[in-house]
């Protein structure tokens, strides 16, 4: 795959960059703020950009700013978003075009291997990932509502994970059942929340999150 | 039509109740004025006697205190604000002691209540009888009162016109009548105010005691200020040092520990770079909370607006937020207001049992403006609790106020004021996307 990285962090970028090197990634460019980035998507146009939340010159929002632009100029870009700390307001406007192929995760992820490896794969799929702390969240606060006080604790379980964007065999994988008892899960809940099933796994993201009101 | 009906009925109304109070404070001024004036003379002139007066004195500054900040309030009333004037009264000084007796000769404010006693019961007393004898006087010619008196008395004269000699003449009353009356209801309002203007002069504080008044208030809030940040450091220090620090102690020791089993004993060292691995994950998450506390990122990142929304999606209660502030704030300001509000946001949640909350933010004029709102049970108390306290006291580093308004059973309003300047109007499209 060819990654295109923005992280002012040189310690952060050299790591990154490492890493997916090593797992047999190109890293095509690694720029470190935030006006270098549209100009190395445009030129590369790589598979996945991976963007820090905050870049120079002004150190605010800056790569999330560039990101939602770069999307605007290059539909369906995947982005991978990482950052030192998720806010549910950043990750409702990266997903407001519902197009897919976006990933908003915290950085300590990238520790997890195989699981950050995973998430980069899915997002350059068109898939969606979410971080599990935007999702537990989502989660606690709608936690008094009548259709989510209906589910059972393995099926919270299986919608937080749903709503991360994992598919159903890494659920299956993560929570040691079939993934036939997954489906099943998954069908159950989609019921009990009113929404319709779908074997689209984006789509399927959407509504849970929408169902979330992110 | 009959909104034009109500509202010169409702002046009507005004009126007849400022020429009431003409009356009462007419009364007031002249009894109460001239009993303390007395008691003020002889309380001084006792003085030297057995020093009876160092007793007496103190307990008519009381009453007469208790009387000038009567006149404070009526005058605030009427619309001329006068502020109090006193040195506060240091503590362990009960009446009758000597330090009281210091206290209370020292200050400037007891000779100027002193001063204004017997002037002000003169011209309030002129003032209020005024505004309540003229439309009175005035009703009593424009009801035909004079033209039947004339009828009755042999002799009787009204405004200008003594005695009333014939029929024309007493006819003329009414509208000389109507004239007084008009010029009563009309000067009414003016004739109080005079008096409390004059009131003024002498019961408002002066140019020193003012501003020895506002150094009192600053030395507090500076103090409040200073305790609030040193308990502040030592937070985030014990934070660290309980929370981060350890968790990377120990993940050196774990990466130390795997590195020597490396060879000998793979499997073991396997899990305790997983076990390092989660520990750093753990550390991390802690030192975020603990930057949340020092000053919350999306703060940074997007200013009080941007991060009161972004507050807004992680609390319980659905909350509806209205921002309107064309520019940036200064920074302190910004991390003040918001963790006021983030205090309030907070308490609706943990007391106030509302299904909706309101947070409405407005810079105009050189002041912000924060309001919170609720639909929860009310009841709230900015004495009660330690958290409204610790917003007070954060506002008032800023010169800033809060005022609590919440009956039993809600709504709960709670609006904060913060003096402050606008920097450069905002150019990032941060709710571009909104």
């Amino acid at each position: 795959m060819r990654v295109v990285i923005a992280e002012d962090l040189a310690l952060l970028r050299d790591g990154l960059t490492r890493l997916l090197t090593a797992f047999d990634h190109e890293v095509v460019a690694a720029v470190d703020n935030g006006p270098a980035l549209l100009p190395a998507l445009l030129e590369h146009k790589p598979d996945i950009a991976i963007v820090d939340v905050r870049l120079p010159p002004t150190f605010t929002d800056e790569g999330l700013r560039a990101a939602v632009a770069a999307r605007a100029r290059i539909p369906g870009l995947p982005v991978l978003v990482l950052s030192q700390y998720v806010e549910q307001l950043y990750a409702r406007e990266l997903l407001s075009d519902r197009a897919g192929g976006v990933g908003y995760l915290l950085k300590d992820r990238v520790a997890h291997v195989e699981q950050f490896l995973d998430a980069v794969q899915r997002v350059a799929d068109g898939g969606s990932v979410m971080d599990p702390d935007v999702v537990a969240q989502l989660l606690a606060r709608r936690a008094s509502d009548q259709p989510l006080k209906g589910l059972t604790p393995r099926e919270h379980e299986v919608l937080g994970l749903m709503a991360e964007g994992r598919s159903n065999a890494a659920i299956a994988a993560r929570i040691f059942i079939t993934e036939k008892a997954v489906s099943k899960h998954i069908n159950s809940i989609l019921a009990k929340l009113g929404l319709p099933p779908s074997e689209d796994d984006n789509r399927r993201v959407m509504a849970v999150l929408a169902y979330l009101r992110i | 039509m009959s909104g034009v009906d109500r509202d010169i009925s409702q002046v009507l109304k005004d009126r007849a109740v400022t020429a009431v109070r003409g009356l009462l404070i007419a009364v007031l001024s002249l009894s109460a004025n001239i009993t303390l004036f007395a008691l003020m003379v002889t309380a001084t002139a006792l003085i030297p006697v057995l020093g009876i007066g160092i007793v007496a004195l103190p307990l008519v500054v009381v009453a007469v205190r208790w009387r000038a900040e009567l006149e404070r309030r009526l005058a605030g009333w009427s619309g001329v604000h006068i502020a109090t004037p006193y040195h506060p009264i240091p503590q362990n000084a009960p009446l009758g002691s000597w330090r009281r007796f210091r206290a209370v000769v020292s200050d400037p404010a007891t000779w100027r209540d002193f001063a204004w006693l017997l002037p002000g019961a003169i011209i309030s007393g002129v003032l209020g009888i005024l505004a309540f004898a003229l439309p009175v006087y005035g009703l009593e010619g424009a009801l035909f009162v004079p033209v039947l008196l004339y009828g009755v008395l042999d002799w009787y004269g009204y405004g200008a016109t003594w005695p009333l000699d014939d029929l024309p003449t007493a006819l003329s009353t009414v509208p000389q009548g109507l004239f007084l009356l008009l010029v009563g209801l009309v000067a009414g309002p003016f004739l109080l105010r005079a008096g409390f203007h004059f009131g003024r002069l002498l019961l408002a504080p002066t140019a020193a005691s003012a501003l020895r008044q506002r150094v009192a208030t600053l030395t507090t809030s500076r103090a409040d200020t200073v305790d609030a940040q040193a308990a502040e450091l030592r937070r985030i220090e014990r934070d660290l040092h309980d929370g981060a620090q350890a968790r990377l102690v120990s993940l050196g020791m774990n990466i130390g520990l795997a590195e020597a089993l490396l060879h000998r004993n793979p499997d073991a060292a396997e899990k305790l770079l997983a076990e390092a691995r989660e520990a750093s994950g753990q550390a991390l998450g802690e030192l975020r909370q603990v930057v949340r506390g020092i000053l919350p990122p999306v703060l940074a990142e997007r200013g009080l607006g941007g991060a009161v929304s972004a507050l807004a999606l992680t609390v319980a209660v659905p909350v509806e937020v209205d921002v309107d502030i064309p520019g940036r704030l200064p920074a302190p300001v910004e991390s003040a207001a918001y963790f006021c509000v983030a205090e309030m946001l907070a308490n609706i949640v943990k007391h106030s049992g509302a299904r909706q909350a309101r947070v409405g933010i407005r810079h105009h004029d050189g002041l912000l403006s924060i309001r919170v709102t609720d639909d929860g049970a009310g009841g709230a108390d900015p004495e009660g609790g330690s958290g409204l306290r610790g917003v007070q006291r954060r506002l008032a580093a800023f010169d800033g106020t809060m005022t609590v308004t919440s009956p039993r059973g809600g709504p709960t309003v709670v609006t904060m004021e913060l003096p402050c300047a606008l920097s450069s109007p905002k150019i990032s499209p941060s709710s571009a996307t909104d």
